[in-house]
C-alpha cells in the first residue's frame, strides 16, 4: 500500500427508516461510534471532522456530535452541498488527509426526513391582493406551477424524459421497471427503510407523482446517519493486520460542479458534471467503468438512474435503455446496481447518502454484504448528486492486504 | 375576478407575470443575451457564466418551439392547481421552461417533440384592477 493512497479504516451506518426516539445528534453518534469501533480507533486518533445535515445546514452538526462523543479540540468543517453533502464531508476529510495536515479523519452526514413529504418546490411569495414585482425575476406571483415546476419528482421527470427524447426508447414501463429492480434489491438489504418487493403492475398504478414517477419510484424520506474515518497509507503501515486487512482504498474522489451549457439554468444540466466527474475518477484510479463489480448510484428519481449509466459510461453514449434491458444491472447482471436498494428503497436521508453509498461498496469489497453480498466484488463505486449542482464520484478498491 | 364591460377591459392596465415577459401588441418573451459568446439569461447577470463578458442585449425569443422534455405534475404545493404539464421548449436553440396550456393533461395528449406556440393567459385582476398576465404554450394545430 502506497503511503500517499488513502484508506476507509472503519465506516458505518445507521438503519435508515422511522427514527422517532433518536435525534440528529443521536444518529450521528451511532454511525460514528459504529465507525470508530469498526476501524479500531477513538475520537482522540482523528485529526478533522467534517459533518453535514443539510436541512439543518446552521446547527453545527460537527460541534454538537464532539459534544455527545467527544470534544478533543480538532478542527471542524461544517458543510452543506444538497444531496452531495455527504459525498462532500467526505472528500474534506480525505483532502485533510491527503495533504498532509493529519493521518485520520472524520465524515459525518445525518438527517431526519420521515414524513417530510414534498421536498423543494413551490417557492411562492404570498398573494397578498396585488400584482407586485418581486425577487429576481420581478415575479408578480408564485413561478412554481405557472411556469413550469419546481418541485424535484417533475425536474427529474423531464430529465429523464429529455434523455428519451434525445435517444429513444424510454416509457413509463421501462422507468417503473428500474423501480422494480431497486425495490427487489432492497429486500436482501436489512439496512433498508423498505423491503418490500413490489410488482411492476402495482408500481405503475400506485400515486402519481409527476408523471412518469409514481410514488415508489420516488427517493424515500427516511431518517439516517452514515460516518467514515479515513487514513493515511502511511499511518495505515503502522495499524494492526485486522485493521489493514479490512481497509478499503478510495482509488479515486472527485467533486465537480456544472459547467455552463446552453440551457442549465432552465432544466438543471446532471449529466455533463457526472460525466465529468465519472472521467475524472477513472482516470485517478486507472481503471474502466467494465472493470466495475458494483455501483451505487443517485436513484433519487427512477428517471434519474437511467441517465446516470449513461453519465457513469456503464454504457456507451445513447445505449442506456438497451443497457437496461439487458439485465446488466440487476444484481446478477454485468454491472450490478444500486444492489442496496437505492435512494428509491434503501431511502434518502439526505447528507448520510453519500456516505451511506460508500458503506454499500465496502461492505461489498471486503465480503461481508451477507447474502445480498456481490461475489468476489473487488471494484466499486459510488455516485451522488446535489442539484445546484455538485456532483460527487468516489471509487473504492479491495486492496490485497 | 371580476366580470368586466368591454370599455372597462381596455382601459385595464396589464403587468407581466415575470420581467422578461413583453407584453404589448405582440407579446413575446426577452432574454439577456451576452453580447460575446450569445449565451443567454432570463435573469440579470454580472457577468456572463459562460465567457465572462459583461456587456449584455435584450433580444426576443422565437415563439414557437419543440416539447423537449416534460411532465405532468399531479403533486405539487399547496396552492398549485393539478395536474398541468411542465415542459421544457426549444426555441430555436434556446432552452425555455413553461406551462403547456390548452392541451390534455394526460400522457395520450402530450408528447416529446410536439410542436407548440408560444401563448399568453390572464392571471386574473388584483384590488386596483390590475390585470396580470402569464404565458405557456399550446400544440399547433
Ligand atoms: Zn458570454
Amino acid at each position: 500500500m502506497a503511503t500517499d493512497d488513502i484508506y476507509i479504516l472503519g465506516i458505518d451506518m445507521t438503519k435508515f427508516g422511522k427514527h422517532p426516539d433518536l435525534d440528529l445528534v443521536d444518529l450521528a453518534s451511532a454511525a460514528t461510534m459504529g465507525a470508530l469501533a469498526d476501524g479500531g480507533v477513538t475520537m482522540r486518533d482523528i485529526g478533522v471532522l467534517a459533518a453535514g445535515s443539510l436541512l439543518n445546514a446552521n446547527a453545527g452538526i460537527g460541534q454538537q456530535l464532539q459534544k455527545q462523543i467527544g470534544q478533543t479540540g480538532i478542527p471542524v468543517y461544517n458543510v452543506a452541498n444538497a444531496c452531495a453533502t455527504g459525498a462532500t464531508a467526505l472528500r474534506v476529510a480525505y483532502m485533510a488527509v491527503k495533504s498532509g495536515e493529519c493521518d485520520m479523519g472524520l465524515a459525518v452526514g445525518v438527517e431526519k426526513l420521515s414524513g417530510a413529504g414534498l421536498l423543494s418546490g413551490g417557492s411562492r411569495p404570498s398573494d397578498d391582493g396585488t400584482w407586485t414585482p418581486k425577487g429576481r425575476y420581478g415575479a408578480v406571483a408564485p413561478i412554481d406551477g405557472r411556469i413550469g415546476t419546481e418541485t424535484m419528482p417533475g425536474v427529474f421527470a423531464q430529465i429523464g424524459m429529455e434523455y428519451g427524447h434525445r435517444y429513444g426508447g424510454t416509457s413509463f414501463e421501462l422507468f417503473a421497471r428500474i423501480s422494480e429492480k431497486n425495490h427487489s434489491h432492497s429486500t436482501l438489504n436489512p439496512k433498508a427503510a423498505y423491503q418490500k418487493r413490489f410488482t411492476l403492475d402495482e408500481i405503475m398504478h400506485d400515486v402519481m407523482i409527476a408523471y412518469p414517477n409514481t410514488r415508489p419510484m420516488c427517493s424515500a424520506n427516511c431518517d439516517g446517519a452514515a460516518a467514515a474515518v479515513v487514513v493515511g497509507g502511511a499511518k495505515l503501515k503502522t495499524l494492526s493486520m485486522q485493521q489493514r486487512s479490512r481497509a478499503v482504498k478510495i482509488s479515486a474522489s472527485v467533486l465537480t460542479s456544472d459547467p455552463w451549457e446552453e440551457g442549465c439554468q432552465v432544466l438543471p444540466n446532471v449529466n455533463t458534471l457526472t460525466r465529468n466527474a465519472a472521467q475524472q475518477a477513472y482516470e485517478q484510479a486507472g481503471v474502466d467503468p467494465q472493470d466495475l463489480d458494483l455501483v451505487e448510484l443517485h436513484d433519487c428519481f427512477a428517471t434519474a438512474e437511467l441517465v446516470h449509466y449513461d453519465n457513469l459510461g456503464l454504457c456507451s453514449e445513447g445505449g442506456a435503455v438497451d443497457f437496461f434491458e439487458s439485465g446488466a444491472t440487476w444484481r446478477d447482471g454485468a454491472t450490478p446496481v444500486n444492489v442496496s436498494g437505492g435512494l428509491e428503497s434503501k431511502g434518502h436521508p439526505i447528507a448520510a447518502t453519500g456516505i451511506a453509498n460508500i458503506w454499500e461498496v465496502a461492505t461489498h469489497l471486503r465480503g461481508e454484504a451477507g447474502n445480498r453480498q456481490i461475489e468476489g466484488a473487488r471494484l466499486g463505486l459510488a455516485h451522488v448528486i446535489g442539484l445546484g449542482s455538485a456532483c460527487g464520484v468516489h471509487i473504492l478498491e479491495r486492496i490485497a492486504a | 375576478m371580476t366580470r368586466q364591460t368591454d370599455e372597462e377591459k381596455s382601459a385595464v392596465v396589464q403587468i407581466p407575470i415575470v420581467e422578461y415577459l413583453v407584453l404589448g401588441e405582440d407579446p413575446h418573451l426577452e432574454v439577456n443575451e451576452c453580447v460575446a459568446c450569445h449565451a443567454r439569461f432570463f435573469d440579470r447577470r454580472n457577468a456572463c457564466a459562460s465567457c465572462e463578458g459583461v456587456a449584455f442585449q435584450r433580444t426576443r425569443l422565437q415563439p414557437e418551439g419543440e416539447v423537449r422534455a416534460f411532465t405532468i405534475v399531479a403533486f405539487a404545493a399547496p396552492g398549485v392547481p393539478v395536474p398541468f404539464v411542465a415542459a421544457l421548449i426549444d426555441c430555436d436553440g434556446t432552452s425555455v421552461r413553461a406551462n403547456l396550456i390548452d392541451v390534455t393533461p394526460d400522457a395520450e395528449h402530450v408528447h416529446l417533440g410536439m410542436k407548440v406556440r408560444f401563448c399568453t393567459q390572464s392571471l386574473g385582476l388584483d384590488e386596483g384592477g390590475t390585470e396580470a398576465v402569464g404565458f405557456g404554450f399550446k400544440p399547433l394545430a
